[in-house]
């Protein structure tokens, strides 16, 4: 992917309209009529969010006489894991600073223990 | 459940494809006690929730079954305010809401699980429910307004390491 196409898909899924879209698609091809169902727009408005979408190369749209369902581009699903797997990247930060909040726990928590273990006369050691 | 004690090292994500859901699952060094302590202490919190870059200001806390909480995320002067309730508090779990107060309709149901692995070792599950795939998506993608250059960088990466 170069770096242009990249930021058309990023500008194409910017729009919270396209990303749902594109969430129903990850589920199967749908028509048209399909897609527009859960919206109140017009058909209209739904093919300009699709040629968005199109130019973006996320979804595909075979023309012809009969009007063939929408498909999610394999690109697409690319581009959902690589938003999955910066959200878990996020996540995985955030846990890596408890982590060390933790650890300094521990050692709170160990210096208690020896303390009240001294205090028990030593019961438990040995 | 695994029946065997394998250790989540790094976080692990799942978005449902049927539920407008996010789990995820991770290991800790330490006991079920002590992670719920850092998830209902203030002070504690506060040291490790926030982004990278970001300061947390604890605003209200209270940690308790039908408590309620606020803080604020503050990087270069921006505040981002977040607040929610404790539905429940306990020593395996913790149910809370959480909301973003710039999206104050966007409502998540969390639930957080402290399960012993073993001594000293616990692991979290978490679990957060919108109320549509397409909420799910904005908290997926949350961040790539306010983060957008961080997103390129990284997806630039990811692209170049031909992981995408």
């Amino acid at each position: 992917m170069t770096a242009d196409t990249l930021s058309r898909v990023f500008s194409a899924l910017a729009d919270p309209t396209r990303r749902s879209i594109v969430a129903r698609l990850a589920e199967g091809d749908a028509t048209v009529n399909q897609l527009a169902e859960p919206y109140r727009m017009t058909l209209q408005a739904v093919y300009k969010h699709l040629r968005v979408l199109e130019d973006a190369e996320l979804v595909s749209r075979p023309h012809g006489p009969q009007p063939r369902p929408v498909h999610l581009e394999t690109k697409a699903f690319d581009v959902m894991d690589a938003w999955i797997e910066r959200y878990r990247r996020r996540a995985e930060q955030r846990y890596r600073r408890l982590d060390a909040v933790l650890a300094a726990m521990n050692e709170t928590d160990d210096e208690d223990g020896a303390h009240r273990g001294r205090n028990d006369g030593d019961d438990h050691r040995g | 459940m695994e029946p065997t004690v394998a250790e989540t090292m790094e976080t692990i994500i799942e978005a449902d494809p049927k539920l407008p859901i996010i789990r995820m699952t991770r290991d800790f060094a330490a006991t079920p006690e002590q992670v719920l302590r850092a998830h209902t202490d203030p002070v504690l919190f506060a040291q490790w929730v926030g982004p990278d870059g970001m300061d947390t200001r604890i605003e209200h806390w209270d940690a308790r079954t039908g408590g309620s909480w606020r803080f604020v995320s503050v990087r270069e002067g921006v505040e981002y305010a977040f607040r929610g309730c404790f539905h429940e508090v306990r020593r395996d779990r913790i149910v809370q809401t959480f909301t973003f107060e710039g999206e104050p309709d966007g409502v998540a149901l969390e639930t957080l699980w402290f399960e012993e692995l073993g001594p000293g070792r616990t692991r979290l599950r978490t679990q957060s429910l919108v109320d549509s795939f397409e909420g799910r998506d904005a908290w997926l993608a949350s961040g790539m307004e306010t983060g957008i250059n961080e997103g390129y960088a990284k997806l630039d990466r990811m692209l170049a390491d031909g992981a995408v």
